[in-house]
């Protein structure tokens, strides 16, 4: 029966591949690989804006719900009484920003200050070119994939920095110096902890760590998250992505209460809407990356499901993660610097370490139930000695003040 | 154990994320051009001028300006009118020709409900006032600020019953005084000189306490003409 769903579901599976190359078929061969790539841009560009604007609204009703309230619900099709449960609210926001007033402050660097959100957008936009959202569905099938996506991913803190700075605005320039601090601190974890898939797959090729992970055993995906090092992996990976598109509880560089809006309080209008599309763009990216590397890509989890088409495992898992990380937002008061640095360099490095010994021994000893118990051990001691320790000197509980009373 | 106070969080919300959709008892806010909560007993906006009756002819209001005067942000705006007309005890008493309230000022502080010896300006409820026209708009004049009694019952049924009790009490009271001073007049000869009689009387000082207690009789014009 799966064979006949297999069957049945194949070209619905490479729909969009073989529309790009029907398409492309029209053309001259000479033009073919360049008129492919704009196609896919074009793609990716439709797609990936267009799933931001839902995602604001599913933020902001997730959001609502949790606190109790019923978050957008009004805005529908205009002219009618049809309101599509509010899904229509990015629309009017949209319109806003663009309609908004673009102020540039007259102390700031103008160049730079325009520039800042290109250059925002421009990297978060490459690093989606080697992400594979299905199967055969990767725009560059790129050998050093991973590493493309890290470097690329990298020249957003520049941007940062110049929105900061150029801003010639206190706020600001304290935004952009804790966004420098924290992207920079929790980048090492976050590739320490995406070294290991590679040690395992012996490739940077994000295709072919999605084909490591496609096998089941027992009806069960391969997936690396579901091993003890990969589990610690995918967990460094996630805190360190949150950290990275600096979404709540590591909201500092924006923070609201205590910096305006950091780097971007001096943006308005449609250089305001650039940053966030990029702030957002930024985390679909990182979200697929962990994705790609840790959860199996585009493959099923079950083997009896894998008649589903790839793209549409892939857009599941990622919105699963995006509602995890608005849930986190819902949930969890921002960290102090210091606790930021304090959790970075003392906690998640140490362990990202250790999960590269792990992997390493996870690789060398035999298959079987002795590797998962060593290894499992290991991190779950390494876990808790390292919690203990780092809590050991915190004076926890109902807080005193001195002199306020 | 690290961590395991994040996940009792996290279970919170979730239980929170859950139950707005399977009980609508957690949902306190309120759909509102379609839901609307009931208004608190005091609740207050800005002030509105109550009549009896007729709109024009029966404005409590004597635009005594004592409400001007006290207005603390300073968005009343009256100008008496030139000629008299009787009120609801049938003496001759000045109007309001112009009386204005910049909402836009006003802070809804009811003080000027507080000083009115009349038991004419009183707090509306209405809070839709939202326009396009930032000026005029929000400019209230005197037709869009007279209300009937029936409207301000609707409003305060508790508080529009003490001062209809208020001015019935006056109204007795000056036909009770009316009706001796025509009784004492039968011996002299009486012509409608009531003026040494109200004169005894202390003119309504605006003391922003002397609300009820102490009805001034309203004689309140002629001092600066016998001047």
């Amino acid at each position: 029966m799966f064979e006949q769903l297999n069957r049945f579901f194949a070209p619905v599976d490479q729909i969009f591949v073989t529309t790009l190359h029907w398409l492309v078929g029209f053309l001259p061969a000479a033009w073919r690989p360049v008129a492919s790539s704009m196609l896919c841009i074009a793609f990716i560009l439709m797609v990936f804006p267009a799933l931001f604007s839902i995602v604001t609204i599913f933020e902001r009703k997730g959001i609502g719900r949790i606190q109790n309230r019923y978050g957008p619900n009004r805005v529908g099709i205009p002219g009618t009484k049809i309101r599509l449960a509010g899904f229509g609210q990015f629309l009017p926001d949209g319109l806003k920003m663009l309609t908004k007033e673009d102020i540039v402050p007259r102390a700031a660097d103008k160049l730079v200050h325009f520039l800042a959100p290109v250059v925002l957008l421009i990297p978060v936009l490459l690093t989606y070119a080697v992400l594979p959202f299905g199967r055969n569905m990767a725009l560059a099938d790129y050998d050093a994939g991973l590493l493309f996506f890290f470097a690329v991913g990298g020249a957003v803190e520049v941007s940062v920095f110049m929105a900061g700075w150029s801003s010639r605005n206190k706020y600001s320039l304290l935004g952009a110096m804790r966004a420098i601090a924290q992207m920079l601190s929790y980048e090492i974890p976050l590739i320490l902890s995406s070294v290991t898939v590679v040690m395992i797959v012996g490739s940077l090729n994000l295709t072919r760590i999605v084909e490591a992970q496609a096998g089941h055993t027992f009806g069960l995906a391969n997936w690396f998250v579901f091993t003890p090092w990969g589990l610690l992996g995918y967990l460094i990976f996630f805190i360190a992505s949150l950290a990275e598109s600096n979404r709540s509880p590591f909201d500092l560089p924006e923070a609201e209460s205590e910096i305006i809006a950091g780097y971007f309080t001096e943006y308005s209008g449609f250089k305001f809407a650039l940053f966030f599309l990029g702030e957002y763009l930024g985390m679909f990216a990182i979200i697929s990356l962990g994705i790609t590397l840790f959860l199996g890509g585009w493959t099923a989890p079950f083997a009896c499901l894998d008649f589903i088409p790839s793209y549409l495992w892939f857009l599941t898992k990622m919105l699963g993660i995006v509602f995890i990380f608005i849930w986190i937002r819902a949930t969890l008061p921002r960290l102090r610097m210091d606790q930021l640095m304090n959790f970075a360099w003392k906690f998640m490095l140490p362990l990202a370490l250790l999960n590269v010994l792990v992997a390493g021994l996870w690789h060398y000893l035999a298959i079987g139930p002795l590797r998962w118990i060593a290894c499992a051990t290991i991190i779950i001691v390494a876990y808790v000695a390292l919690g203990r320790g780092l809590m050991r000197h915190q004076k926890l509980g109902q807080r005193t003040y001195r002199y306020a009373d | 154990m690290l961590g395991e106070q994040i996940m009792r969080g996290m279970a919170v919300t979730a239980k929170n994320f859950f139950g707005s959709y399977v009980s609508k008892n957690r949902l306190t806010t309120v759909q509102y051009p379609e839901e609307r909560l009931s208004q608190k007993a005091n609740t207050r906006q800005f002030p509105m001028l109550v009549f009896d009756g007729d709109p024009d002819k029966g404005l409590r209001c004597v635009a005594c300006t004592i409400c001007e005067k006290e207005c603390p942000p300073q968005c009343i705006y009256i100008v008496k009118s030139k000629d008299k007309k009787p009120d609801y005890k049938g003496q001759p008493q000045l109007y309001p020709a112009v009386f204005d309230i910049d909402v836009s000022v006003c802070m809804s502080c009811s003080i000027c409900v507080e000083v009115c010896p009349f038991e004419s300006i009183k707090m509306n409820t209405e809070f839709e006032l939202s326009t396009d026209d930032r000026f005029e708009g929000l400019l209230f004049h005197k037709d869009k600020l007279s209300k009937s009694n029936e409207y301000y019952h609707q409003l305060h049924p508790a508080d529009a019953r003490d001062s209809d009790a208020v001015l019935a009490a006056e109204k007795a009271r000056a036909e009770a005084k009316a009706k001796a001073a025509a009784a004492a007049a039968t011996a002299p000869a009486s012509t409608p000189t009531t003026v040494p009689a109200t004169a005894t009387t202390p003119p309504p000082a605006p003391t922003p306490a002397a609300a009820a207690p102490p009805p001034p009789t309203p004689a309140t014009p002629p001092p600066p003409a016998a001047k």
